[in-house]
């Protein structure tokens, strides 16, 4: 077997794969486990299909439409938690729900299935994955060695979904209002990543701009919180034409 | 209602909660952020960055009307 293949396809691989196993953990913490494994399995059965029939010829699917897709789905509903996060923990602290003692009954993740859930974890699954399949048979074509390339990129999937799993019990601990605030930062940020490089644009730094993203979405974060914890204490909600201040010391005088 | 009529109604409903959630403002920003950003690939200009100053500048506007529209719910309460 081709080692060098081997081992360039593993690390090659990690970098898709430790981004599809931090979505599943993430959205499983957050939302619901079986939703998110269940996706994750969704993902990687449609992966199987594609690489069976496709073969080689998985190297011309233009991977850029799928991410500016998935990308942009994932930004939007990422930026809907992390408001969300945002404003409930401005309400009610760092320290408030528990498992499932801050389930919200307004969150379909608390009746039925978790269909949301499960297409987070799938939609990362499988564009993740599409992206390793396409390394697989890329490095393996090349070097004339797709058998080793392909034990490389499942030992990345093996080596860090163990991981991945092994991180559980740490991000169940999490309080949920503040696991949404920081799963929504990191469902934005690798959206926005992968929606601005659907469009053909590049990032400075390539895939590190990803951790970049995640850092100034997390910071952002909490800047914004201490800023709506500001307002919600403030006499009036600031307007952005600063005529609030006006308005509310009208309404102070007798 | 026929089944498959309730049925791609809940599709559509989900779609429709998934992508505009509360605050449709987003959504649109979004995606007129998105456009901005393909037609910045057509320049010299690059660009990476459109996309992520909207984000930041869109999600404040947001939270702000949110709070702004809570308090007045209080005040209107009281």
């Amino acid at each position: 077997m081709n080692s060098a293949v081997l081992v360039s396809t593993f690390f090659a691989a990690a970098i898709e794969v430790i981004e599809m196993v931090a979505i599943v953990v993430a959205v499983g913490a957050a939302r619901s486990w079986r939703a998110a494994l269940l996706g994750a399995g969704g993902g990687l059965l449609v992966l199987v299909v594609l690489v069976v029939v496709l073969g080689a010829a998985l190297r011309e699917v233009p991977l850029a439409p799928v991410r500016l897709v998935v990308g942009a789905l994932l930004l939007v509903f990422g930026l809907q938690w992390l408001r969300k996060g945002v404003l409930r923990v401005a309400r009610d602290g760092w320290g408030v729900g528990y498992g499932d003692e801050d389930v919200d009954p307004a969150d379909p993740a608390s009746v039925g299935f978790d269909w949301v859930g499960f297409v987070l974890a799938f939609k990362g699954v499988s564009l993740e994955g599409l992206e390793v399949a396409v390394i697989v048979v890329a490095f393996g074509a090349a070097a004339g060695a797709v058998g080793a390339a392909a034990v490389g990129a499942a030992g990345a999937v093996v080596v860090l979904g163990v991981l991945g799993a092994a991180t559980y019990r740490w991000v169940a601990a999490i309080p949920r209002r503040a696991l949404q605030l920081f799963v929504g930062a990191m469902l934005t940020a690798f959206g926005t990543f992968w929606a601005v490089e659907g469009l053909g644009a590049t990032w400075p730094g390539d895939e590190l701009a990803l951790a970049g993203l995640v850092v100034l979405y997390g910071v952002a974060a909490l800047l914004l919180l201490a800023l709506v914890r500001r307002w919600r204490r403030g006499p009036a909600a600031p307007r952005l034409d600063g005529a609030g201040e006006a308005a509310a010391t009208a309404r102070r005088r007798p | 209602m026929s089944a498959v009529a309730r049925a791609l109604r809940a599709f559509a409903s989900f779609w429709f909660d998934f992508i505009v959630g509360d605050d449709w403002t987003v959504a649109a920003a979004v995606t007129a952020a998105l456009f901005g950003t393909w037609g910045l690939t057509h320049t010299v200009l690059p660009a990476w960055w459109l996309l992520p100053a909207v984000v930041l500048a869109v999600t404040t506007a947001s939270l702000h009307r949110s709070v702004a529209r809570d308090r007045r719910r209080d005040e209107q309460g009281r």
